[in-house]
């Protein structure tokens, strides 16, 4: 790893603020991406912000059926709150799914929707949900935030402080893991909620997470797993690697999809 | 260079490193506390693995400075007046090491597992719970029997629970 400096924000002012200083100053989180990726030497930021004191950005809180998680929250905190399973009981599962558990008591929501891996949970999850992703500056919507592989609509030093969401009336994420790394290989989200239904892909998409407007037709008119069975997945705009070719994921979706609506509560 | 103050196994250490020190690397190097181990460059192993604040980490994951002011037990914590802990002791009974390489992450995710699941712990549990561990030496069937059998030891309730 290269020579960097760490600053420990206490706050999101003192974070942004912070971020206008060094040269190539980048946020940290749980670190279980951004670390590993210094200690390969792909990254090398000047300095460090790290945001996992900002008391702000922690907590989840649930007012009815209007959900606020932390961006600081940890998958660990996601998976174990009782009061999101009561409402949201498929996000809760979606992170009780991420990695293995040390990487979820660290690895936090906001980190892994800041770094947008294609392969990433939660990315189909606030796509699927319909979320709102707040910022110290604005409110971006789910649908506007993920615009490609590793690339979201934050601008330079923005921090993400905290996701909101309406708990769908039903909800639920299969995921194909990739053996060796437990990243999605393919993972659906899909959510019955009062402004439609919707499914949102992960893990298959050449441009990363991906709504399927095909799927989502199919179940608004009969919410049930032989509605997706028949509805055809383009593969041409799948990915394709050494773990899983284009017309392989293609099916990945639709079998995944069948399981997320039949698991969903 | 940073100043890090950690409590480690109970006991209030400071000490200088660079910024981009590893923790892993703090607590080898600088603490002389070899039992954790770093068996990886890309934080999959669990070799590593400590408790920060009570809960199983990779502290090959971490920096030294981003866990100053935490209190964290590793390997060498976990034995009292002489006694192996019942983890210890059930990884000792059931030949759940061979190498023992990866032992000390096994054993410190096991304490946590067992801690956090209580009297519910299921043989999947502990199957899911040791994803983030890999052991080249034993096929897993012994550490997960040696899991089982000290979550026994551990809560007198477990098996009139089930
Ligand atoms: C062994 C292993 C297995 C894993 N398996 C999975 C898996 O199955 N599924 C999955 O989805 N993920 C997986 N991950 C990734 C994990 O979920 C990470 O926690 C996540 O990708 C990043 O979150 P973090 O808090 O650690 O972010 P960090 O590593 O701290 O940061 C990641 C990036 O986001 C930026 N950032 C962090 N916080 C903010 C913020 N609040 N606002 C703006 N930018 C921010 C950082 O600058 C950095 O660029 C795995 C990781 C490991 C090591
Ligand atoms: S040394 Fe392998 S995970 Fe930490
Ligand atoms: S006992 Fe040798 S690696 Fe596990």
């Amino acid at each position: 790893m290269y020579a960097t400096n760490y600053h420990r924000a206490s706050s999101v002012d003192e974070a942004v603020k912070l971020a206008g200083t060094g040269d190539d100053t980048k946020y940290v989180s749980g670190g279980q991406t951004l670390i590993a990726t210094m200690k390969q030497r792909l990254a090398a930021p000047s300095d460090l912000i790290d945001l996992r004191h900002v008391p702000s950005m922690k907590g989840i809180s649930v007012s009815g059926r209007s959900v606020r998680i932390g961006a600081a929250a940890t998958h660990a905190e996601v998976a174990s709150s009782s009061e999101l399973r009561a409402v949201c009981p498929g996000l809760a599962d979606l992170a009780a799914g991420i990695g293995d558990p040390h990487v979820r008591h660290l690895g936090t929501i906001g980190g892994s929707i800041a770094n947008n891996d294609p392969a990433a949970d939660y990315p189909a999850g606030l796509l699927g949900l319909g979320a709102t992703i707040v910022t110290d500056r604005r409110q971006i919507a789910a649908d506007d935030f993920f615009t490609g592989l590793f690339d979201t609509a934050l601008e330079a030093g923005e921090v993400i402080t905290e996701i909101r969401f309406e708990a769908p009336e039903k909800s639920a994420y299969a995921k194909f893991a990739n053996p060796a790394s437990r990243y999605a290989m393919t993972g659906v989200f899909v959510a019955k909620t009062g402004g439609g239904v919707r499914v949102a892909v992960t893990g298959a998409g050449s441009d990363g997470v991906f709504r399927h407007q095909g799927m989502e037709q199919a179940l608004a008119g009969n919410w049930s797993a032989e509605a997706v069975a028949g509805v055809a997945v383009d593969s041409s705009e799948l990915l394709s690697d050494l773990h899983a070719s284009a017309e392989y994921r293609a099916n990945l979706v639709r079998v995944m999809a069948k399981r997320a609506v039949a698991a969903a509560r | 260079m940073a100043k890090v103050t950690l409590t480690v196994n109970g006991r209030t250490v400071s000490g200088e490193c660079e910024e981009r020190t590893l923790l892993v690397h703090f607590i080898r190097d600088k603490l002389g506390l070899t039992g954790t181990h770093v068996g990886c460059d890309t934080n999959q192993c669990g070799a590593c693995v400590i408790h920060m604040d009570g809960k199983s980490i990779k502290s090959c994951s971490i920096l030294a400075v981003q866990a100053s002011g935490s209190s964290i037990t590793t390997i060498e914590g976990l034995a009292q007046n002489g006694e192996l802990h019942p983890v210890q002791a059930a990884f000792k009974e059931h030949h759940g090491l061979q190498c023992g390489f990866c032992t000390p992450g096994m054993v410190m995710t096991a304490v946590d597992l067992i801690n956090s699941k209580g009297t519910s712990l299921t043989e999947e549990d502990v199957r899911h719970g040791l994803e983030g561990n890999i052991c080249r030496c034993t096929g897993y069937h012994n550490i997960v029997k040696s899991v089982l059998s000290a979550a026994d030891a551990m809560q007198p309730g477990r098996q009139a629970a089930e």
